[in-house]
């Protein structure tokens, strides 16, 4: 790790650590910026990285959510009555119960998406450019009317989570907790993100991106990346949807889990603000779009979505390759795109 | 020497245009071939089937005396037999050398072998094929920035880390300029001298193929229609004929 990497994450480490007690008043908003950068870190692993625009990404968010909340309800009371009733009068978690289920409701809302990604990724992984957006759009969609049809889970009327147990201490603990857990999801995304993209998969799925007939013809079985890449995303934004749905305490299936007019759009703009195809862009993308976000809701309130299709649009015009990627055209020789001057006698004379 | 390539009475017809027409032709391990004809004569088509790219109608093809006419194009890739592309197939927003890098394929796409480390000794090996085809200095740029011709010879070398036992090259040298078509030829000897890569390529440059090939297939029509040496080729009346247009 170089020396410029290393003070870049500490003070990101710092940051992270001390901004509930520099900034106790935006202690959900910056909870909310992890999560929002995780869903950006994982929606780059396609969108980005390998080229599949997906759309569908929402999918695993939400699916994550209902699974997480699901198990820890299910794994202590009979989940139809909890539903059906507003159970989270009548039922009650322990301390111990309720963090044991939170943290297997967690695991399961990482496998859970990461084997429906795998399922659906065999079927649709095929299809390339427009018609694979198109196809995960309609998934999106059809995900959040599907869980509105579901009694089991509180069809449209969504379901509770359950409420934070009374006996360690008020919500601003509980805000804390949730504020640390986003933390170091998002640290461990990042970083395993980091390491995979070092290896030979992170090449291939580059590789993909820029021609997949190359790669399929250079003997690479395209598919197999495609749909680990896709695993790997739907695995680290099922535990995001988890996190956020406790986070929140109340699911509802269009609006909040499978919210494919805000969550599912914002994913897709912050990776391509900040520059979709880099490791560092989803994160300055997903910092940058929620100061805006949040800016526009404040200041603009009722026009707040006129001024989000502005920004769209500016970003689309101005910045095609996103931040990131306009400096990498402006100074390409910062990011190591250099023509070895010293070895000019290595260039074998063309006679 | 035996024959490495064996392609027999292969028809492949698009709907109602006859791409190939019972064409039959053998290549020698360790030597250098030609494919000419005019434009629309089936040349490309007859590569993509020998890859696996699309199924054949009819016929089979044998590469090392083994059945390929069914494997899909990875299978193929597998067995030592590449190709390179007309319009140049690159990775454009990878540096060379990651270029190099992902074309290296392991033995198996395994989970582990996915989320393994590029291996150093690649890299080094990678650098010694740049240095070979005069990339070297270039290296750390994207591949997408190199001129035409760089292209191809960054495409020659991908195929090459992969120490195929014969390379389908179509038209290595259409678009290059002249000073390069001679440093691509002189590569293209020394890949077949020293690596002793067998060589199928497609070329429209007569003076190139000339040059190059031992034997020279001339497809028309999609039909094979004359074959032979060089010497042959080149006094072959029904050949010119095909090129210029009956007299």
């Amino acid at each position: 790790m170089s020396k410029k990497n290393i003070i870049i994450y500490s003070l990101i480490l710092v940051f992270g650590l001390s901004a509930p007690f520099l900034f106790p008043a935006y202690k959900l908003q910056i909870s909310i910026l992890w999560v929002l950068t995780i869903l950006a870190l994982t929606w780059d692993i396609q969108g980005g990285q390998m080229g599949y625009n997906s759309f569908g990404n929402i999918l695993f968010f939400g699916v994550g959510m209902y699974v997480c909340s699901s198990v820890q309800i299910g794994m202590f009371f009979p989940l139809s009555e909890w539903t059906a009733s507003g159970g989270e009068k009548t039922f009650l978690h322990t301390t111990s119960q309720y963090f044991q289920g939170f943290t297997y409701g967690l695991i399961f809302a990482g496998i859970v998406p990461a084997i429906v990604a795998a399922l659906i990724g065999y079927g649709i992984l095929g299809l390339r450019g427009h018609y694979f957006a198109i196809c995960t759009l309609g998934i999106g969609i059809a995900a959040g009317e599907i869980a509105g049809g579901i009694e089991l889970i509180g069809a449209g009327q969504g379901m509770t989570v359950p409420p934070w147990p009374k006996g360690i201490g008020g919500t601003e603990l509980r805000s804390q907790f949730f504020y640390y857990l986003c933390f170091l999801t998002v640290c461990v995304t990042f970083f395993v993100i980091r390491l995979i993209y070092q290896t030979r998969f992170g090449l291939v799925i580059n590789a993909i991106r820029d021609n997949e007939d190359k790669a399929e013809a250079m003997g690479i079985h395209t598919m197999r990346y495609k749909i680990i890449g896709w695993v790997v995303s739907a695995f680290f934004l099922g535990i995001a949807g988890g996190l956020m749905g406790n986070m929140i305490g109340y699911i509802e299936p269009t609006e909040i889990a499978f919210a494919g007019s805000t969550y599912g759009v914002f994913m897709v703009l912050m990776a391509i603000l900040g520059g979709k195809g880099t490791l560092w862009g989803p994160v300055i993308g997903a910092a940058v779009f929620h100061v805006f976000k949040e800016g526009f809701w404040t200041f603009f309130l009722g026009w707040q979505y006129v001024a989000l299709g502005a920004l769209i649009i500016v970003i689309v015009i101005f910045f095609p390759e996103g931040i990131l990627g306009w400096f990498r055209e402006k100074y390409p020789e910062n990011f190591g795109e250099v023509v070895d001057e010293v070895d000019r006698t290595a260039q074998v004379e063309l006679t | 020497m035996g024959i490495i390539l064996e392609v027999d009475q292969v028809y492949k017809h698009f709907g109602g245009v006859k791409a190939n027409e019972n064409v039959s032709l053998n290549v020698e391990e360790g030597s250098i071939v030609g494919l000419i004809g005019p434009n629309g004569s089936g040349k490309t088509t007859l590569f993509n089937s020998i890859v696996g790219t699309h199924p054949i109608d009819q016929g089979s093809i044998y590469f090392e005396g083994k059945e390929i006419s069914s494997l899909p194009i990875p299978a193929v890739a597998k067995l030592g037999l590449l190709r390179t592309f007309q319009q140049t197939r690159i990775y454009e927003k990878l540096n060379c050398i990651q270029n190099m890098l992902v074309s290296s394929k392991p033995e198996n796409d395994t989970v582990f072998n996915i989320f393994a480390k590029v291996p150093h000794n690649l890299t080094e090996k990678s650098e010694n094929l740049l240095k070979f085809v005069g990339l070297y200095q270039k290296r750390n740029l994207r591949a997408g920035d190199l001129s035409f011709g760089q292209q191809k010879l960054l495409e020659l070398a991908m195929a090459l880390i992969n120490e195929p036992k014969m390379l389908l090259l179509d038209e290595p040298t259409a678009g290059i300029n002249p000073t390069l078509i001679n440093g691509i030829i002189d590569r293209l000897i020394k890949v077949n001298k020293e690596f002793g890569i067998t060589l199928l390529v497609i070329e429209h440059n007569m003076r190139v193929i000339m040059s190059l090939a031992q034997k020279i297939f001339c497809l028309a029509h999609g039909q094979l229609l004359a074959e032979g040496s060089p010497e042959q080729i080149k006094n072959d009346h029904r050949v010119i004929d095909a090129y210029l247009g009956v007299q």
